[in-house]
């Protein structure tokens, strides 16, 4: 008995039917009439958007680690500049000074890499996809955070340049103070308040962005395939973005309103 | 009612195309959109002027063909197809600007016809199931459990009208994709082929140059049959399990 022809063959002959010279020849103008031979699911949209997905989900890990380590700031300065110390001495003597901070660095810088590679493909696969505008566009049915993905992104990367200057990097400190004591220059930079407004508005992005990326995460991983998984993952995109901002917010609002001092 | 109508016009395929605006009178709020257009068909034949040439067949909201940009939304301002829309959702007086849909994928024949083979390529290249020919089998001898018989009948309902491309600021055809895989997924007849399936579909979608999902979720407000948007979970999801199983 014969079995059935598998699907890969199935393709080819399909194919030869399609290339078949158009009737009459005058209005066939499809975008192409080829099938695919050999896809490959690791070449695909769908597995750019896996390692987008999957390294957004590395950087949702790191702002809550980081959240929790701003929070030290309400235990006041000693408590703060322990914690910031022991970032640089954890995992010692197994590792070297520094060690875990320089792998955990290493990991972000390398899912930095993948998730803006990703988006900018996928933004210019958006872009190629549509090149006549319409004249008129209604889209009343998708969350602002969701159409502000890109734009907001890049945001945060600006914002996210700024930061490591001013924190890290180079160390900035606007009261022209010391820079070599984290609490104090977190409580100077933070008393200019055009400052503090920078970090609030760049924490806005942030909610925006995780309130749409943590519910898109989820979908692209696969895991809301029912109607109240898909509910579920767009509450906990609400509550990742409220509790990252507003967590990291108190930072700058605690110190505006007095509450962190020298 | 009175209306003003902004269509897009376009000659042939490779020719310029351009909005162009019409006036039409004594339209009844029981006729169809597209018998509207009719009218205005009419109207122009009348004055010797080329009619406007859209996309229909049934008329009866279940082929797919009709595909029209109405007001910036796909298929109009109801949930349904542009056949079925009908013009008590317009008021007198309105200005009312008609598109084809726009995607480097669907390549505009003429005026308001859009060519749509890519959908065809994307469920030749995998969105099947095969069969031997010969006696049909014993119905009952393949049990499927109701639940997922009604939920991929619900997913098969699918026109391929292509509204969800349109709707989609990306272009993307995961929407189509997904209720394809989903109701393949769901039936005992579709697991042989499952992880080819969805490899060869997406393959296909990406060589025709749709764009990549975002989930935003226009589409499934777009989709005249109202295809959830957990369809692309499971699309995303059989990609995954096909690239752990090696393809």
């Amino acid at each position: 008995m014969r079995r059935p022809a598998p699907a890969r063959t199935g393709h080819l002959s399909h194919a030869r039917v399609i290339r078949a010279p158009p009737p009459g020849g005058t209005v066939w103008t499809v975008a192409t009439t080829t099938l695919v031979k050999g896809a490959r699911a690791t070449r695909s949209t769908i597995a750019i958007k896996l390692a987008m997905a999957v390294s957004g989900f590395v950087f949702i890990g790191f702002v809550l680690a980081h959240m929790y380590g701003n929070l030290k700031a309400f235990a006041g300065h000693d408590s703060f500049n322990e914690y910031a110390e022991h970032l640089r001495t954890i995992g010692e003597p197994i590792l070297p000074e520094s060690g875990l901070l320089w792998i955990l660095r290493l990991g972000l810088v390398a899912s930095l890499v993948v998730h803006v590679s990703a988006a900018v493909w996928l933004w210019r696969r958006a872009q190629s996809a549509r090149t006549v505008k319409y004249e008129v566009t209604k889209r009343r049915h998708s969350s602002l955070s969701s159409r502000t993905m890109r734009w907001g992104g890049l945001t945060i990367l600006v914002f996210l340049v700024w930061h490591l200057l001013n924190f890290s990097i180079v160390k900035v400190n606007p009261a022209g103070g010391a820079t070599n004591d984290p609490y104090n220059l977190l409580v100077d930079t933070f008393d200019v308040w055009w400052m503090s407004l920078i970090y609030l508005i760049a924490m806005g992005a942030l909610a925006m962005h995780l309130h749409h990326g943590t519910w898109s995460a989820l979908q692209t991983l696969g895991l809301t395939g029912t109607a109240s998984a898909r509910s579920r993952a767009k509450t906990a995109g609400w509550i990742v973005a409220v509790v990252v901002a507003g967590g990291y917010s108190l930072v700058p609002l605690g110190v505006l309103f007095g509450v962190i001092t020298k | 009612m009175n209306l003003t109508l902004k269509i897009w016009r376009q000659p042939h395929a490779t020719a310029e195309g351009a909005m162009h605006t019409y006036a039409v009178g004594d339209i009844s709020e029981d006729m169809s959109f597209l018998e509207m257009l009719d009218v205005l068909n009419e109207q122009l034949l009348g004055q010797d002027e080329e009619p406007i040439a859209f996309d229909h067949d049934c008329r009866e909201g279940i082929c797919g063909s009709c595909n029209l940009m109405i007001d910036g939304q796909a298929h109009g301002p109801e949930v349904t197809t542009s056949c079925q829309l009908h013009m008590r959702s317009f008021k007198d007086g309105d200005e009312i600007t008609v598109e084809p849909w726009r995607s480097d994928a669907f390549p505009v024949i003429k005026d308001l016809m859009v060519d749509r083979s890519a959908f065809d390529r994307i469920i030749q290249a995998g969105g099947y199931i095969s069969a031997n020919t010969g006696s049909a089998p014993e119905a009952n001898s393949v049990p499927v459990p109701r639940d997922q018989a009604t939920r991929a009948f619900n997913m098969a309902t699918c026109i391929g009208c292509g509204a969800c491309v349109a709707a989609c600021p990306n272009g993307s055809a995961s929407l189509f994709m997904g209720a394809k895989i989903t109701q393949l997924g769901l039936l005992p007849q579709g697991q042989p082929e499952r992880d080819s399936r969805v490899v060869g579909m997406v393959g296909q979608h990406d060589h025709e140059g749709f764009g990549g999902c975002t989930n935003i979720g226009e589409c499934t407000a777009a989709c005249p049959k109202e295809i959830p948007l957990d369809v692309i979970s499971q699309l995303n999801k059989d990609l995954r399990t096909a690239i752990r199983n090696g393809h």
